[in-house]
């Protein structure tokens, strides 16, 4: 089997300044204000502590071609690290790989895309940036529209397109690339279903063709699916090698065991601008009482502790708790804009509460996210994987029966009559 | 961009890309397009567009003819005030446009940066096109000055090219220095603005530079601009305007060091900028 990628050894350094949290670049101004302190206060040391962060050590890995390799791993362990190394946005730190053939990745669809062109225009633009030619571009021009149903909207600006349109757009140019190698991070959460059905089906054909695809996702049914072997990362490092379904089942352990012990106000794998931080979440039953459990069918209050950072109240917050089952399907998503229940917060601590009646889940385990912004404008915290909760026996239907877990989570009453 | 080569790719940890300016060859049809991209959104909103590139100029030319030509009464050579005025405003209004938009062309194209691989250099270089646009429109605006004016240009103006050349180099050589120290740096896009206006007060636009006194005109040519608007005086306006050899010499010695400098500079910066910006 001939080689289409070879790593040996890669490593990637970031450097971290613990003094320069509060600001995510450098600006010119503390460079200076910082040395002329220095130069006035010799003696003090005002020297940053730097420390170096390891987003990914020691990796060594050869793929076949026309291997399926799936990648996964918890927030921060390096997959799309891996990625930018390998479509050379950035560059390692240690180490060497080997690429044989053109490569493409699909880390976001759309890049490049400018909302005053029309589609036409960006289907040019776009497969110029992913590196088309303007002759295979031409060429694959009606293929590309084709496939994202947009015919009628060709001469009409992006700006004017709704979400679907736009991503179908721009993974249909990206899907026509025919590349030796293919590297896809997350672009399957977009799009309708049966779109999403045509960009796996669009893979397949692509993987069947011999080439070799790199596919990083936090679905699990779909790198289940699509993949024919699999990696584990854990905090930068290779932990496991294999078959699918054994290194899914590590990665659920490695899941459950890096949150288990963690309190959430400690938690840094979050983003948004902190403003306000869920700091703690508990699970209380109707009689507010703490629980560990759940059952189907009883009435909870989900409880997220937040500290507000700044100095003000908020209004129109958005709050979400996303429920996903072990292979992070989602399956549940409560969101207070759904309902126009938008909060207000105050200043300093306080509570959120979100009460489920009737908890339409089966036995079995599951995580959450808690997503926090402020009316569709600001992420103000965003922590996925929360936590993790069972439901454990109960009864939904009132039959006793606690529905088929293993073949559907969600339960739903309905009536059955015949006429 | 089609790689028809089967070469293996390597990667290496700490080794600059060798095949750097063949990737940069290869991605020439990447320049096209974003050029005509900026172009195409530049002039979608085609009223501002245009009129942006005509009103610019003529309003500049009239502040300045007044200013310097009626209030200050500085000498024209043997060419109207107007004619006198908007000859220099052409490369530096080039020069101008040129440099802000290139210097903020690597974050105004964050995502693109964070998110593929190209040559990042192309990004900078394609703004010098739009710029490029700008300053055909206003030469046809010269044309029409002209004949206004009834004013024949020197035979000298086969030349303009080159010194439009030369403005080129200034501004792409100045644009992939300020482009990269604007991402190491997120407040400097506060200061390309002002070393634009600060380069207007001191570059001959409003006046002739045979005002300024033979001793100081050595050092005055230090600012590569000089070399650049002297030039096209000299091949626009031809009679009257002399020809000071030794300060376009150090203004092109100037104008390519800063060339070559900021193509160091970029290059050396360029690996970390998808983890900066």
């Amino acid at each position: 089997m001939k080689t289409a990628i070879g790593i040996e050894n890669l490593g990637k350094k970031y450097i971290i300044s613990h003094q320069g949290q509060a600001h995510q670049y450098v600006a010119l101004r503390d460079v200076i204000s910082d040395s002329f302190k220095k130069l006035v206060k010799p003696k003090k040391s005002m020297k940053l502590q730097r420390e170096d962060f390891w987003a990914l050590r020691n990796l060594s890995l050869q793929i076949d071609v026309g291997e399926k390799l799936g990648v996964i791993g918890r927030n921060g362990a390096g997959k799309t690290t891996l990625l930018k190394i390998l479509s050379r946005i950035t560059s390692p730190s240690e180490g060497k790989i080997k690429l044989n053939g053109r490569v493409s990745s699909l880390l976001e669809v759309g890049t490049g895309f400018h909302p005053e062109l029309t589609g036409r225009e960006n289907i040019y633009l776009n497969g110029a940036i992913l590196g088309l030619s303007r002759k295979e571009i031409k060429k694959k021009f009606t293929q590309i529209v084709e496939f994202a149903e947009i015919e009628k909207f060709l001469d009409t600006p992006v700006k004017r397109y709704s979400s679907g349109m736009y991503v179908r757009l721009a993974f249909a140019v990206a899907a026509h690339l025919e590349p030796e190698i293919l590297l896809v991070d997350e672009v399957l959460a977009v799009g309708d279903i049966q779109f999403q059905k045509k960009c796996l089906d669009k893979m397949s054909d692509i993987s069947r063709e011999g080439r070799t695809v790199l596919f990083v996702s936090h679905n699990l049914t779909a790198i289940e699916h699509f993949c024919s072997r699999c990696i584990l990362l854990q905090s930068g490092n290779l932990i496991l090698d294999g078959n699918v379904e054994s290194v899914i089942e590590g990665y659920i352990k490695d899941v459950r065991e890096g949150t288990k012990d963690l309190i959430l106000a400690d938690r840094i794998d979050r983003t948004g601008s902190g403003k306000i931080r869920a700091v703690d979440f508990k699970i209380l039953d109707s009689n507010h009482n703490e629980v560990i459990t759940m059952k189907s069918g009883e009435d909870y209050y989900f409880e997220i502790d937040y500290l507000n950072n700044s100095e003000d109240n908020f209004k129109n917050i958005v709050v979400s708790l996303d429920i996903f089952d072990d292979k992070n399907s989602g399956l549940l998503l409560f969101r207070t804009n759904f309902t126009n229940n938008n909060l207000e917060i105050k200043k300093r601590t306080g509570k959120i509460f979100c009460k489920v009646n009737n908890l339409p889940l089966a036995p079995g385990n599951y995580h959450f996210s808690i997503f926090i912004s402020f009316a569709d404008s600001e992420i103000l915290d965003w922590i996925e994987d929360t936590g993790y909760f069972t439901v454990e026996g109960g009864d939904f239907f009132g039959t006793g029966s606690n529905g088929l877990p293993t073949h559907c989570k969600i339960l739903h009453k309905a009536e059955w009559f015949t006429e | 961009m089609a790689q028809k080569d089967n070469d293996f790719l390597i990667i290496e940890a700490g080794k600059a890309e060798k095949h750097y300016f063949k990737d940069l060859w290869r991605y020439r049809e990447l320049f096209y397009f974003l050029s005509w991209r900026d172009i195409l959104v530049r002039y979608k909103q085609t009223v501002i567009g245009i009129a942006w590139s005509v009103i610019r100029p003529i309003i500049t030319m009239v502040v300045f003819t007044i200013v310097f030509g009626r209030i200050a009464n500085l000498p024209s050579a043997d060419a109207p005030y107007p004619i006198l005025v908007f000859t220099a405003l052409l490369p530096w209004l080039f020069f101008s446009s040129a440099l802000s938009d290139s210097s903020n062309s690597l974050i105004g194209n964050a995502n693109m940066i964070s998110k593929i691989y190209f040559p990042r250099m192309i990004l900078p270089a394609s703004t010098v096109i739009v710029a490029l646009i700008d300053f055909f429109i206003s030469f046809i605006l010269l044309g029409i000055i002209m004949l206004w004016y009834g004013f024949v240009p020197s035979w000298k103006i086969v030349f303009v090219p080159l010194f439009l050349i030369l403005a080129m180099i200034v501004s792409l050589g100045a644009g992939f220095f300020l482009s990269a120290l604007n991402v190491k740096y997120r407040d400097f896009k506060y200061i390309v603005p002002f070393i634009i206006q600060f380069g207007l007060y001191v570059s001959p636009v409003g006046f002739s530079s045979d005002i300024i006194p033979q001793k100081w005109r050595f050092i005055y040519s230090i600012n590569p601009m000089v070399g650049v608007i002297d030039g096209f005086r000299w091949s626009i306006i031809g009679k009257g305007v002399e020809f000071y050899i030794p300060g376009f010499l150090i203004s092109i010695f100037l104008a390519i060091s800063l060339f070559i400098i900021g193509i160091i500079y970029f290059r050396k910066t360029e690996k970390t900028f998808a983890d900066r910006i």
